[in-house]
């Protein structure tokens, strides 16, 4: 297992070092994009608005406090279910050239697939540690589509040694928690027949 | 009877401060039990999650904001006495309450209309703040529970209506399916509600006021005090760990609630909580004077 302290944008030289069980802390600009965005780009064609070509998309709805004149305090910003946008990142990381995605528990074969295919990684911030991601952040660099609401607005955000981050999909195929859930599944199938005949309630 | 505004402004003030304190601090039962469960948890990535979260927790409480960036959709579960004096004035409170809490916390606006797909912006929306009413007969109090699911921990949700014969092992093979899948994304170690009951939605229901028991606490029934018992014991075997990356343990606890079932079918629902429980319960009596009984201690 190793760590490693990425600036962005990273290369695919840096990301190519990097293997499931690593653990990443990254510096630089983070943009936040969740449900609505991946739609929009994925779905809709839209271009995104932020060039994210190497650097990092976070899964994540923010809090943030409207301080006038389009600027922004950050309140608390934790990862959000990255499954969610399973069906589109593959896409999403074709389409935009991002090369890191920060989220929370894992994702599937189609985004690890688009993982491979486009020389990137999946990564999880520990979930509900918002106030820890909050601040690692600097400032809050602006937002676009706010019409999406704020949880699903493109939060741009410059954060420092942002992390820990740990990498549950590298650009070789490998899924950290694909191959938790079949350990799981397993252990699952002998629970289940350890409770046999135990919740035998009805006579 | 209109509605007195002295008294809503006096009321929304009280549960708005009980709102925004909780959005920030886990109840005590949650904090414990993190706690015991992070003793045992000493390998892998486990320790650094746990670090993680205690110096999340830490944080949360010396700034003063939502440990979680998701604060929920709104919802109440109000237990109000039929003496108490203010009956008339409880809902339009609760509504004021949140919208300030929303600004004050500040909370994160989660209230999405639905069809018309827009984000209300203040946490108010058709039927939001959802609130559950129990009347309490000669009770002078009111009750309240505000609870703050967050979108990863609604996702693993689900009722269903079993044939008797699949029994009570196939309420807990849903159970299990269903956090070996959806629960690894929850923010494990959760609290496993389980609701059994005639039809679908009453299961649902009682699954969500499972999660408003204490952690550590068992079902009066011996029978589903044992089935509480055993469900847990089978899903720390499978060892979820923090996060869902491995460990000892997998669950903060198992809490079932029941009603009657009809002859022909057992439904069974399942909610659950993530590690990050913000559940708050408070007692406010007619003169505004109050037990925050599930943060000891706690002045507002």
């Amino acid at each position: 297992m190793s760590t490693f302290h990425f600036t962005l944008p990273v290369s695919d030289e840096d990301i190519k070092k990097v293997r499931i069980g690593d653990i990443v802390y990254v510096t630089g600009l983070v943009t936040t994009g969740r449900d609505d965005v991946h739609h929009r780009v994925v779905v809709s064609g839209k271009d995104s608005p932020v060039d994210l070509k190497g650097k990092a998309i976070f899964h994540a709805g923010p809090i943030m406090k409207d301080l006038g004149d389009g600027r922004y305090k950050i309140i608390s910003v934790g990862p959000t279910t990255s499954m969610r946008m399973e069906k589109a990142e593959a896409e999403f990381l074709a389409k935009t050239g991002a090369k890191i995605v920060i989220g929370k528990g894992g994702m599937g074969p189609k985004t690890t697939q688009g993982c491979i295919d486009n020389t990137a990684i999946c990564t999880i911030f520990p979930g509900g540690c918002a106030v820890v991601a909050a601040e690692q952040c600097n400032d809050v660099e602006g937002v676009e589509w706010l019409d999406l609401g704020m949880p699903e607005a493109m939060w741009k955000l410059n954060v420092e040694e942002f992390g820990p981050l740990i990498v549950s999909i590298d650009s070789y195929g490998g899924n950290l928690i694909e191959d938790n859930k079949k350990l799981f599944a397993e252990r699952k199938e002998q629970a289940l027949a350890d409770l046999k005949g135990k919740l035998n309630y009805m006579s | 009877m209109p509605q007195d505004k002295d008294t809503v402004e006096k009321l929304s003030e009280l549960i708005s401060a009980f709102i925004c304190y909780a959005a920030g601090h886990l109840p005590d039962d949650v904090r414990q039990r993190l706690d015991e469960m992070s003793k045992i948890e000493t390998e892998g990535f486990a320790p650094q999650i746990y670090d993680c979260m205690r110096k999340n927790m830490e944080m949360a409480d010396i700034l003063a904001r939502p440990s979680c960036q998701d604060t929920g959709l709104p919802q109440f579960f109000a237990r109000v006495g039929t003496k108490y004096p203010y009956l008339d004035e409880v809902e339009a409170s609760l509504i004021e309450a949140v919208k300030k809490a929303t600004i004050r916390a500040p909370l994160r606006p989660n209230a999405v209309e639905v069809f018309e797909e827009y984000n209300t912006g203040n946490n108010i929306g058709s039927h939001i703040p959802w609130i559950d009413w129990e009347l309490v007969p000669d009770s002078d109090e009111l009750e309240l529970y505000f609870y703050m699911a967050g979108g990863g921990c609604s996702l693993p949700g689900m009722a269903k209506v079993l044939m008797p014969l699949e029994g009570y092992e196939g309420i807990a093979k849903a159970v299990f399916d269903q956090m070996t899948t959806y629960g690894v994304n929850a923010c494990p170690p959760c609290l496993v509600g389980i609701g059994i009951a005639g039809s679908a939605e009453v299961a649902a229901k009682l699954s969500k006021k499972a999660l408003l028991r204490p952690v550590g606490s068992s079902n009066p029934n011996p029978k589903a005090a044992q089935m509480e018992k055993l469900i847990e014991d089978g899903l720390n075997s499978v060892g979820l760990g923090p996060g869902g990356f491995g460990g000892k343990l997998s669950c903060m606890g198992v809490n079932i609630e029941q009603a009657s079932r009809h002859p022909a079918t057992l439904a069974m629902g399942l909610s659950t909580a993530c590690w990050a429980h913000r559940r708050a319960g408070i007692r406010i009596k007619p003169d505004y004077g109050y037990d925050f009984f599930t943060h000891k201690g706690v002045t507002l």
